[in-house]
């Protein structure tokens, strides 16, 4: 990966919804390598959308995504699942864990549903080690329903992670943890990102974590309508 | 395709009642109607194959299917005895090989089977093991019963009472075992084969005493009236037959009046078995003649007019218990649209997670219809076993 090339840059991105009047306006956006970036506004102004184009889950009406070096907005469906799963980790508000798979399966599931990453021993012990570095190293075979929520949520940050992604999207990764637990996951969140030099974006309503990332995106400046 | 596999069997898994129930009534479905279709095959086979190689068969008037039953596979009641005379015609007659059955006894759950050693040319029964009979009181056992019952060449077989409270009924008789039967998969492996007069001897017909005209015996003597002698009730009677003993059995009566269950005639051509047939159709006749392989291919029509029905009814159950079974998995997917949401939105190929839940439905269905053809393979295997106990017994 080319350390001095934006990991996103985005340029004239029209994007709306089939049904709806809803539409996102983004002139111009650019996220180093690295970088730590909030995305914050009032709900309902596309926060998740942007998170969603950047993911190549959704697709623009116009303008280019760049995202690792390629303008996934040009990328047909198999292909930006495949540059997803590959160079992009997710982690979303609700976990979205496999409930009848255990943790380290849950950390292996990339690998399962993508061919091409091969599931190898090197494959495995990453998961391991990454398994004990977000603290659950003496779980690796428990069912992820028997995890509290701040334990899943370590799942799903080590699940983001284990392909080696170079990008992390993280959809309010803390909404659904009680303060103590916000404040850990944030801190592995962090930790996890800088050891690996992953470039985060992460949507929040949490006005009070703000001055942890390195520059804050506020919907309330873009082109917005309605 | 094994991380396919991997995630599917996960998944059933962790819901292991559903799959079981799922499996169970695929196997069900697809067991039911191939496991009967198996089942009336087998029963076809071994209902018709041992009746077509029985050309006729004599007996007293009355069923013909259970005639046919008991002389064929030593099942059903014991039918009503006819004289021996009646084999004697036959014979006489010269347009048959008449061979007598007497089918009465048993040795625990063996038949005993009183005949000629034409019925071992007939069956194609091969001794195995020891000697062929050759003398009163010798017996020769199927392959089955010889296990079942625990002997072997030099041990005996004592026929079995036919009603321990009445003590002037069949007493037993021990019998030598002198040779043990090739297994030949017919109802003859089971069966203890005797000669005919062996089993007179066990009705009580014949028998074996003292010699009242020996000193010794002399205490038995009731009463002696020129060269007859009557004896009391402490002359020393024989159950077993022996090489010592052999001469002191004998018959009280005409032969002819003595009683045998059936007949089987094996015609020398179609003209005698023509005949054969013809001589017993008067309303006077207390004698029939059955051709096996009718009565047993009409018992099959029953049975496969009944298979027809339960075979319909299976295959409406079995449609009903597939629709439902579709209705589960489809509402268990609706129940997983997040979880399938999950996998896309990570970057699950679309077809991979396709293949994902078929390959839950591949290994349900694959599980159900290799019970299946297990439970089929066993119905093949013990086919005989279960037509015995459905329709035999």
């Amino acid at each position: 990966m080319d350390s001095t090339r934006p990991a996103i840059t985005i340029n004239d991105l029209d994007f709306r919804y089939r049904e709806g009047a809803f539409r996102l306006r983004v002139p111009s956006l650019t996220v180093a390598q690295g970088e730590t970036v909030a995305v914050i506004g009032p709900s309902g102004t596309g926060k998740t959308t942007l998170l969603n184009l950047i993911a190549g889950v959704s697709v623009p009406e116009a303008g280019a995504i760049d995202v690792a070096g390629v303008d996934i907005a040009k990328l047909g469906d198999a292909a930006r699942r495949a540059h997803r799963i590959r160079h992009i980790g997710l982690v979303f508000q609700e976990f979205e864990l496999i409930s009848y798979l255990d943790v380290l399966d849950n950390v292996l599931l990339p690998y399962r549903l993508d061919p091409e990453l091969k599931l190898d021993t090197t494959a495995r012990s990453r998961a391991v080690d990454l398994i004990a570095d977000v603290g659950l190293a003496d779980k690796h075979h428990r069912p992820v329903t028997r995890l509290s929520q701040g334990e899943r949520q370590r799942v799903a940050i080590a699940r983001s992670l284990v392909t080696g992604a170079s990008m992390l999207l993280a959809d309010e990764p803390t909404g659904n943890l009680d303060p103590r637990n916000k404040t850990k996951i944030l801190d592995l969140l962090f930790d996890q990102v800088s050891a690996r030099g992953v470039t985060l974006v992460a949507v929040t309503h949490d006005h009070g974590l703000l001055d942890r990332f390195d520059r804050v995106i506020d919907f309330e400046t873009l082109e917005v309508t309605p | 395709m094994r991380d396919i596999l991997y995630l599917a069997w996960r998944y059933l898994m962790r819901h292991r009642v559903l799959t079981v129930i799922l499996v169970v009534a695929i196997t069900l479905i697809v067991f039911l109607p191939v496991g009967l279709r198996v089942l009336v095959m087998q029963s076809e086979q071994e209902l018709t194959t041992r009746a077509a190689a029985t050309p006729l068969i004599l007996g007293q008037k009355g069923s013909p299917l259970e005639l046919a039953l008991v002389t064929l596979y030593f099942a059903a009641d014991t039918p009503p005895s006819l004289p021996y005379a009646e084999c004697e015609r036959v014979a006489n007659d010269r347009l048959a090989t008449a061979i007598p059955m007497h089918l009465r006894f048993r040795a625990r759950q063996q038949p005993i089977i009183g005949t000629s050693l034409d019925y071992f040319d007939l069956r194609g029964l091969d001794v195995a093991e020891g000697r062929q009979l050759a003398v009163l009181g010798d017996c020769v056992v199927g392959a089955t019963a010889a296990r079942k019952l625990g002997v072997t060449v030099g041990d005996h077989v004592i026929s079995s009472p036919e009603n321990v409270f009445d003590i002037a009924g069949v007493y037993p008789l021990k019998m030598p075992v002198v040779g043990v039967l090739a297994r030949n998969h017919t109802p003859d492996d089971d069966a203890v084969f005797v000669d005919l007069k062996t089993t007179w001897v066990i009705e009580g017909l014949g028998h074996g005493h003292q010699d009242m005209s020996r000193p010794e015996a002399a205490a038995g003597v009731l009463k002696r009236e020129g060269s007859t002698v009557i004896a009391n009730a402490s002359v020393v009677q024989y159950n077993e037959i022996t090489a010592r003993n052999m001469d002191s059995f004998h018959f009280h009566g005409d032969l002819g009046v003595f009683p045998i269950q059936a007949v089987i005639a094996v015609p020398h051509d179609e003209k005698s078995s023509a005949l054969l047939q013809g001589r017993y159709l008067g309303d006077e006749e207390r004698v029939q003649v059955i051709r096996p392989l009718e009565v047993m291919t009409e018992l099959l029509d029953t049975v496969l007019t009944v298979q027809t029905y339960v075979v319909t009814a299976v295959v409406i159950v079995g449609l009903a218990t597939l629709a439902t079974a579709i209705l589960v998995i489809v509402l268990s997917l609706r129940l997983r649209r997040a979880e399938i949401a999950t996998m896309n939105r990570i970057g699950g190929a679309r077809t991979r997670v396709l293949a994902i839940l078929t390959a839950e439905v591949v290994v349900v269905v694959g599980l159900g219809v290799l019970a299946a053809a297990g439970l089929t393979g066993l119905t093949a295997a013990y086919g005989s076993l279960i037509i015995k106990a459905l329709i035999l017994a």
